[in-house]
């Protein structure tokens, strides 16, 4: 009688033990999203900042400069998914012309503000691919306790779902680079 | 990432286990040695009771005990901003639940350690050399390492067997030194009867043997199990920044400078990233090292190939070790998952070659000078306890107004720790605080009531500092 018990109380035990990681790992998995959203948010901030400090120094790049700004505004006010993803990769492009730009302007390389801006801006972008790197490490393990036994069991039960994985937007990102020797 | 540190705890587990039986059963002996059976549970108690109250120190205090031998100082994100910035980058690619404490040691010796006994009280120190040799990626590198220490649970492991270990080298000791100048525990089995005077011969031979050989073989295993840490270490550290160059990088920094770092020593040596007690070519292979050699290290890093993951690492260990070592430096339950993690390509090019009076300013804004350059260019150094309020440029001649406000407050910070202390000049201040209210975000100058001139910078940003003329407290709001 005693040990029927027992192993009703282990059992018990066992399946809240496995309840309360699954909530936590699908908790980690959001706060990992939430993450990305706390990083392109603090991109949008430090635009302006880079813009002003720029300006003085490159007349010549306005077009640059402004699309920069544009693609910052569209990003902001982007409501669906699809559309700030679109709106974001739109913004890195922009970023990426700019400073291969900035190379030609060794006056502007040499200030002081700017360094400190391009530096929590290169920081940012980092930020950026590093928290959706760790979403999708959240989400690979999240999705494997969901599929292996005992725990799939539960996660039947209490409907917990697969979480996707951040794809890149970008496939040329993922394109093995063609190297040519021919020229 | 996640198996790892789970094995990693039940391995921390057994081995704390094993060296823990090891102390108490040293202790036994050691107690019957002097005293017979009842000495052995009163030895077994001391021993226990040595190693719970060394456990305990260094629980709670275990950190701040290091980073005072080590003299390491807390910095915030204006004294290096890349730094902050990198290891708020790690913290995330780590996803650790807290911010570790950042903290530098002004030394010119590259090196680098974390401390603290979980993850959400943690701190990451690295050295003054060590941020002016290293460059963007390379300084990742190291963070990521000491990230994976903290990420792992290897810090809270490591005091903890180090406690240990130390526990039983100190009690062997003591019975070793005590035995050589009593000449035996002669003195106290003069109450025991004729059966437990042999069985205490028996004991006093066990106890030393066991006095000789326990800290031999707890060292071997803590030496063995440290070095294995930071193989881990390197392994996580790729996951987490998938780029091993980085690290491969830096270690060769690390490796080729011939500077010792003053504030180690060997109880903080296995702390560090690399033996910073080393000399430069010595051959760090024997038993005894904290480290893995730091050449097969690099090796091992640039072996990796078409992944960041764990089995990349393991197959480069593999390779490089050759048939010499068949062992698993990864448990093998963090293997099972076999996707590939893509590697991040090598950037073309990364500017900022740094000079190296870098390393000498930043030593010095962590000792809290202040900076003024001159019209000229020159850039003037102030000590925090600078007292003239003006300064002839040692280049150009012309006079600068030394930064009171700035000199101020940072010595203010200074003031504020000493005020506890003394609480009857305290007083005297508090009655005597003037008040200024700041106009713009700009430089500011106004006169403190005895006559003598502030100025205030765009940077500060502290509530209030102390006129160095009458030591009134002047709030600025």
């Amino acid at each position: 009688m005693i040990i029927i018990l027992v192993i009703i109380a282990v059992l018990v035990l066992m399946f809240i033990g496995m309840y309360n990681s699954l909530v936590r790992l699908r908790n980690q998995v959001k706060n990992a999203w939430s993450q990305i959203d706390v990083q392109l948010k603090r991109r949008h901030d430090l635009i302006p900042n880079l813009v002003e400090t720029a300006k003085g120094y490159m007349k010549h790049e306005s077009e640059t400069l402004k699309s920069i700004t544009e693609a910052r505004s569209k990003a902001m006010g982007a409501d669906t998914v699809v559309d700030k993803a679109k709106a974001e990769s739109t913004l890195s492009g922009a970023m990426s012309k700019f400073f291969l730009v900035v190379e030609n302007y060794p006056d502007l390389k040499a200030n002081q503000n700017f360094l400190a801006v391009q530096e929590e801006l290169s920081s940012t972008e980092n930020k950026i691919a590093f928290s959706r790197q760790s979403y999708n490490d959240q989400v690979l393990f999240f999705n494997n306790k969901i599929q292996v036994f005992p725990s799939n069991v539960i996660a039947g039960m209490y409907n917990f779902k697969e979480e996707d994985f951040f794809e890149l937007e970008d496939k040329a990102e993922r394109a093995v680079p063609k190297v040519d020797f021919s020229s | 990432m996640w198996e790892l540190i789970r094995a990693n705890k039940q391995r921390s587990l057994i081995l704390f286990f094993v060296m823990g039986v090891c102390l108490l059963v040293l202790g036994y002996f050691i107690g019957g040695a002097y005293a017979g059976e009842e000495g052995g549970y009163f030895g077994l108690g001391l021993a226990f009771f040595i190693w719970a109250l060394m456990s305990l120190i260094s629980y709670f205090s275990g950190d701040s005990i290091i980073l005072a031998i080590s003299k390491a100082k807390l910095v915030t994100h204006n004294i290096h901003p890349q730094l902050f910035n990198v290891v708020q980058e790690m913290k995330i690619a780590a996803n650790l639940p807290e911010m570790p404490k950042v903290y530098i040691i002004p030394d010119p010796a590259p090196n680098a350690f974390a401390t603290g006994r979980n993850p959400e009280n943690a701190s990451i120190v690295v050295t003054a050399g060590l941020l002016s040799k290293l460059n963007r990626d390379e300084l990742q590198g190291v963070i990521a390492h000491e990230m994976s220490h903290i990420l792992n649970r290897d810090v809270l492991f490591m005091t903890f067997s180090g406690v240990l270990l130390g526990s039983i080298v100190l009690l062997s000791h003591v019975f070793l030194r005590s035995l050589w100048f009593s000449g035996g525990g002669r003195r106290y089995s003069s109450r025991s009867s004729k059966g437990g005077g042999q069985m205490q011969i028996i004991m006093i031979i066990v106890a030393v043997i066991m006095a000789i050989l326990a800290p031999l073989m707890a060292r071997l295993l803590y030496f063995a199990i440290s070095r294995k840490r930071e193989y881990l270490a390197d392994a996580t550290a790729v996951r987490l920044t998938r780029y091993p160059e980085g690290l491969a990088s830096a270690l060769e920094k690390i490796s080729n400078s011939d500077l010792v770092l003053r504030s180690a020593n060997k109880t903080t040596a296995a702390l560090y990233i690399a033996n910073p007690l080393k000399k430069k070519g010595m051959k760090l292979s024997n038993l005894s090292s904290t480290h893995p050699p730091i050449d097969e290290r690099i090796r091992i890093l640039r072996n990796i190939s078409q992944g960041a993951n764990f089995i990349n690492y393991q197959n480069a260990y593999s390779d490089v070790k050759g048939h010499q070592v068949r062992s698993n430096i990864i448990p093998s339950s963090a293997m099972h998952n076999k996707d590939r993690v893509s590697l991040r390509k090598t950037p073309e090019h990364k500017p900022g070659t740094k000079k190296a009076h870098d390393l000498g300013d930043l030593i010095r804004a962590v000792n809290k000078y202040t900076f003024l350059t001159c019209a000229c260019g020159m850039k003037i150094k102030f000590p925090s306890d600078f007292k003239k309020s003006e300064v002839k440029c040692p280049r150009c001649g012309s006079i600068n107004k030394v930064p009171v406000a700035e000199l101020a407050a940072i010595a203010g910070v200074v003031h504020g720790i000493s005020d506890q202390t003394e609480k009857q000049p305290e007083k005297q201040i508090q009655k005597n605080v003037f008040v200024y209210h700041r106009i713009g975000k700009g430089w500011e100058s106004f006169t403190c009531p005895c006559g003598s001139a502030k100025q205030i910078s765009p940077s500060f940003n502290k509530p209030y500092f102390y006129c160095n003329k009458c030591g009134r407290k002047i709030m600025v709001k």
